[in-house]
């Protein structure tokens, strides 16, 4: 596998010397369509990677590239066709229903909380992972504080917006002490408040607590700014592990110049023509990675020359984990930036 | 590696929360929903129940006792029927179809807790309504309804034999709309067969009713509306319902484990 070694200066967590969760060569295959047509297409094609305990550790990769079903795997959903799985030492494959008891799990999907309202679905929730009703009670008073769901607290999930919905089924997962939290594109759908407010969350609870946190996500800030460290995932594979700052050296010495025509590029001026095969086109976005002294020369060029008249904007900047992914060969689409 | 060494290293595991706690937590939080999503529904089923009642009353006379008796008792056991098989599979079928099962199946909470404690809170809605039902059957029909009382052990009964045919039929269909049109089809099969009077069915059609389970709830109930009602078979007619209830819900406890841990 083309794995990226993780590199020591890696992991600014608290102590990240033993390994939370390990998985090794995990394969899985679904079935498509039905009958003689049907064929099997491999969502996890041989995954490894190892989350120390303590550190914000994230999947990062495009809609389909086997994030989800990897993690349905981890928290005892689905069974792998091959592989390993252990979890703070417990053999996951064998017993997959040690998973509830391990780790607090935050699906995409919230249809069996919809109908209760924000503080019974966090107070069922406590009960439900073996909380005693007193504590439950307490634990579910803490979280809506701790998010600011007080004003939502009496009203029904389905009668929320998706962003607070999603909000309070964060609060679910929270509810009831567990080592691991395992949190599947938690924060779809919310406002930069609500946002904060997840990730002081997570914070406080490896940092008080110690524990280690899964993420899921394709949203390429997002990853950059919470996670320790982060593995891409595309068409089933790990492509690379290492912190983002280190995935990011690797594509040191280029930057990314990014040109947003007004109405349609200005094909016919010779420089524009020049650097339509060498950019990525996103409707009217042209996007251009090079060395820093090219961009310097090409703004300038763009800037002072004909073709200024049909620009809208222009930016320069440096490389993100969306120039890591591309370099590493993932496709052209599916990052959230 | 061996379970043993294995262990030896690992974390301690939280505890598991046990059966009757997280069953009373399931059963608090679907009560719930009756107010968001379940009274328009109740007042549906009660609604065709005694559209049903007042149907009958115009080709059965208050005095035809055998019909009359399986009429009342009949449209009042509808109301389980509606809500124990078709609501139940209705719910879990979209449960299972948006997902919504990897909640329960990431917590440490017994599956027979999930599958018990909604279908208690499904009966439990259907209390009002039966009684509803039976009072309004007894006042068209003229019969005694001084064992009314009866109903309070044909609905947990009949409800749970009803219930857990309704979890299995929505956990183990393949598609939320064939999950719906199981539990549709089931409760017309309690309809049609629950209603009338069994005395004049064609035999085979008797044969289908007797494997009905909530045949035996609405047979208790129409023996109480005798002038000296037998006790024993009533007894009887409830056990069935009961074995069935529990045979019921443990398939659909299995059906649950099934579709909660799909591979």
């Amino acid at each position: 596998m083309n794995t990226v070694a993780a590199e020591p200066q890696a992991a600014t967590a608290a102590p990240a010397t033993a390994i939370c969760c390990a998985v090794r060569d995990v394969v899985k295959t679904y079935r498509v369509g039905r009958g003689a047509g049907a064929t099997r297409v491999r969502a996890n094609d041989g995954i490894s990677l190892e989350v120390r305990r303590g550190e914000v550790f994230g999947l990062l990769g495009p809609n389909g590239a086997g994030k989800s079903t990897l993690v349905r795997q981890l928290t005892g959903l689905l069974r792998p066709d091959s592989g390993g799985i252990e979890i703070l030492g417990h053999d996951i494959v064998r017993h997959p229903d040690r998973a509830a008891r391990l780790l607090a799990y935050l699906g995409q999907e919230s249809t069996a909380l919809d109908e209760l309202t924000v503080r019974l679905a966090i107070e069922t929730t406590a009960r439900l992972r073996g909380l005693p009703t007193a504590l439950a009670r307490a634990a579910t008073a803490d979280v809506i504080d701790e998010l600011a769901l007080g004003p939502l607290a009496h009203r029904p999930l389905a009668k929320l917006s998706g962003g607070q919905r999603r909000l309070a089924c964060f609060g679910a997962a929270l509810a009831g002490p567990r080592p691991l939290l395992v949190l599947d594109e938690p924060t779809t759908g919310m406002d930069p408040i609500a946002r904060r407010s997840v990730w002081s969350a997570v914070d406080r609870r490896r940092d008080q607590d110690g524990a280690t946190v899964l993420l899921v996500t394709h949203n390429v800030i997002e990853a950059e700014t919470v996670l320790d460290r982060v593995a891409v995932v595309d068409e089933g594979r790990v492509i690379a592990c290492d912190t983002p700052g280190g995935l990011k050296a690797m594509v040191d010495g280029s930057v990314r110049l990014d040109l947003v025509w007004r109405d349609g590029a200005p094909t016919a001026i010779p420089l524009v023509a020049a650097l339509a095969g060498r950019s990525a086109v996103n409707g009217r976005r042209w996007t251009v990675r090079t060395d820093p002294d090219e961009a310097r020369e090409l703004v300038a060029q763009v800037t002072a020359g004909p073709a200024f008249a049909a620009l809208d904007d222009f930016s320069l900047s440096t490389p993100s984990l969306e120039d890591v992914y591309l370099l590493l060969g993932g496709r052209h689409e599916g990052l959230e930036k | 590696m061996s379970d043993t060494a294995l262990l030896d290293e690992a974390q301690p595991l939280a505890p598991r929360a046990s059966l009757l706690p997280s069953l009373g937590a399931v059963y608090r939080a679907q009560l719930s929903r009756a107010r968001v999503a379940r009274i328009p529904l109740m007042f549906v089923a009660t609604f065709q129940s005694l559209g049903i009642l007042v149907m009958m009353r115009g080709v059965v006379g208050a005095h035809d006792t055998e019909a009359a008796r399986d009429v009342v008792a009949g449209s009042a056991v509808l109301v389980v029927a509606f809500v124990a098989l078709n609501l139940f599979a209705q719910y879990f079928g979209r449960l299972r179809a948006t997902g919504g099962l990897d909640h329960y199946a990431t917590l440490p909470v017994p599956a027979a807790s999930v599958v018990l404690g909604t279908a208690a809170a499904y009966a439990s809605f259907t209390v009002p309504g039966t009684l509803v039902t039976a009072a309004v059957g007894c006042a068209l029909f003229q019969l005694p309804w001084v064992h009314v009382w009866i109903v309070l052990a044909v609905i947990p009964l009949a409800g749970a034999a009803l219930a857990g045919v309704g979890a299995a039929l929505g956990l183990l269909a393949p598609k939320q709309e064939i999950a719906t049109l199981l539990g549709q089809l089931g409760m017309s099969a309690a309809l049609l067969l629950g209603v009338l009077p069994a005395s004049h069915m064609p035999t085979p059609v008797q044969w289908l009713r007797d494997l009905l389970p909530s045949t035996y709830g609405v047979e208790a109930f129409a023996r109480t509306f005798t002038a000296r009602p037998d006790w024993a078979v009533v007894a009887a007619d409830l056990a069935v319902c009961a074995v069935v209830g529990v045979l019921s819900l443990a398939l659909s406890t299995w059906a649950y484990r099934k579709a909660a841990t799909r591979a």
